[in-house]
């Protein structure tokens, strides 16, 4: 059994969270001018790196969403944080 | 020349000791140069090679494995084979599969022990029994054999089945499909591997594809731990590596890789010859021809490339198996491992050109592509030596992620695996 931080709640049994997306990823705007394209690039490509990730998790108990940094392989967290302007 | 496998070799090497059986397959060193290069040595890239070999009478023809052959999914896998999908897309490839897995032992000369025991999908609510026979309607509409059972119909199958009114997954009633089954993994990859050497595929094993080579914005090859090998046309078959190596080739894919774990138990006497899949608890098993009870369920919620899994889904697996059989809380389990596997948002395949002109994908099989191996290496051979679709892998299209015909097969069937 992992435990990851919620930045809100603190150390949690993994199960208590829900994987949402990879970090980064900015919605397209305006909507008009959006191709199908971009709009499919946004929605479904990813990185799915190998190694080092920044994704955003969701702490279903307390219903935040959240920025965690971890690793694919090895499953080590290195970093857990609030969603802010640095996304 | 390979020699046949048959009865009576068996019974002359019997005789004379077994001294007399040549190596499967070659391990030649890697030509500067082929036509065709396949990356990845599990099923469905030895099955590429093979129906290039076969079908399209390719010789010069290389598979490129990091490793060992089905040392990836395909010999981690729990072996169903069943095509009780929801949309004609799906039925029209996973029963063309079936359909080739009926004859593959005698068109590969090689035993791969396909027992078709049927698999058994159980309901457990009113709002299951609708769904159950939604979904045997589609696969009759669709062509392939399915018939919806009552409790009574379900525990013939399975005599062992919770029959216990109290239960918290009743038995409601149960898709079977009688065609479906189970085949032994290793001989499938092994017998694609023999069967494609026998017509001079180099099966290349411990050489990793490093980066693709690139000239006029086309692949002309790929570059690996024993060197750079060009190539007419490149098939990639990497499963949970896919995006590793599309990133390497300049692109991105529709898939998250997580892990995908399975157990098994002592062997113990015959008492289920069928496989049980629970649609209460997501968990399925089977007894293997060894007495073992192999059993498995749904992904690890972690996106993972750790190839083990975590002890979450393992309780959930196993709480599953107890509540489908009670009997089973006497097993002792004793072996558990994971697979790496490819998961796209609609549980279908990706089977087509990729961005880069002359690399061709087949991947995104995620949980279920142990059944569809024939399938995969005849459609990726297709594309590889024609350059266009087959019919039956049209849909399964990169473009289905612009134009938003998805085949949503997680919504359809509701089946993960
Ligand atoms: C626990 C578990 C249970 C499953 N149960 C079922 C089931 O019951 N029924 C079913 O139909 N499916 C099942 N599956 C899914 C099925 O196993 C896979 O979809 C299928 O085996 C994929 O085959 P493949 O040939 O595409 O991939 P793999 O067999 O994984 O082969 C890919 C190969 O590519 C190689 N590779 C990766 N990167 C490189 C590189 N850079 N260079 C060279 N080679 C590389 C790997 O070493 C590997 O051997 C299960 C999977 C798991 C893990
Ligand atoms: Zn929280």
């Amino acid at each position: 059994m992992q435990l990851f931080t919620c930045p809100f709640c603190g150390p949690r049994d993994e199960t208590e969270f829900q994987f949402a997306t990879e970090a980064g990823k900015t919605r397209p705007e305006p909507a008009a001018e959006v191709s199908a394209e971009r709009w499919a690039k946004y929605l479904y490509m990813k990185d799915n790196p190998k190694g080092p990730t920044r994704e955003i998790w969701l702490h279903v108990t307390c219903g935040e969403f959240f920025a965690l940094e971890r690793d694919t392989v090895s499953h080590a967290v290195t970093g857990s944080m609030a969603l802010g302007s640095d996304l | 020349m390979t020699r046949r496998y048959s009865a009576w070799t068996l019974a002359k090497e019997g005789l004379r000791g077994h001294g007399g059986w040549q190596q499967a397959w070659r391990s030649p060193e890697p030509k500067s140069a082929y036509d065709a290069v396949i990356i990845g040595g599990g099923g469905h890239g030895l099955a590429t090679a093979y129906y290039l070999a076969k079908n399209h009478g390719m010789r010069r023809v290389a598979v490129i494995e990091k490793a060992w052959l089905g040392g990836g999914n395909t010999g981690r896998n729990t072996t169903t084979i069943r095509s009780n999908y929801f949309y004609p897309e799906s039925v029209a490839l996973y029963d063309f599969a079936l359909k080739l897995y009926e004859g593959l032992g005698r068109e590969l000369n090689y035993n791969i022990m396909f027992s078709q025991r049927g698999v058994l999908t159980v309901a457990h609510s009113e709002g299951e029994m609708e769904i159950a026979s939604r979904t045997v309607n589609a696969m009759q509409i669709n062509g392939t054999d399915a018939e919806l059972l009552t409790p009574a119909q379900a525990f013939d199958k399975a005599p062992l089945l919770n029959r216990d009114p109290r239960a918290r997954y009743p038995v409601f009633g149960a898709v079977w499909q009688g065609r479906a089954g189970v085949a032994r993994h290793d001989a499938v990859a092994w017998g694609y591997a023999r069967a494609a050497d026998g017509l001079g595929v180099d099966i290349i094993q411990d050489c990793e594809v490093t980066d693709f080579l690139v000239e006029n914005g086309r692949c002309a090859g790929v570059e690996t731990t024993r060197g750079t090998i060009r190539a007419g046309t490149v098939g990639l078959a990497v499963a949970g590596h896919s995006s590793v190596l599309a990133a390497k080739a300049g692109f991105r894919l529709p898939i998250q890789s997580y892990s995908l774990q399975a157990m098994v138990s002592e062997p113990v006497k015959p008492c289920l010859d069928t496989v049980v899949l629970y649609m209460g608890t997501g968990t399925y098993l089977f007894q293997s021809d060894k007495g073992e009870i192999v059993v498995g369920g749904g992904l690890d919620r972690v996106p993972s490339y750790a190839q083990r899994g975590n002890p979450p889904m393992q309780r959930t697996v196993l709480s599953g198996m107890l509540e489908m059989f009670p009997s089973f809380g006497q097993l002792k389990m004793l072996r558990q491992w994971a697979g790496n596997v490819d998961v796209v948002p609609d549980s279908s395949p990706l089977i087509g050109p990729s961005p880069l002109a002359g690399l061709y994908l087949n991947c995104g099989w995620g949980t279920g592509g142990f059944k569809s191996i024939p399938a995969g290496g005849w459609l990726l051979a297709h594309l590889m030596a024609t350059g266009s679709h087959h019919a039956i892998s049209r849909p399964f299209d990169l473009d289905r992620f612009v134009t938003g015909r998805l085949v949503d097969e997680a919504a359809g069937s509701g089946i993960a695996h």
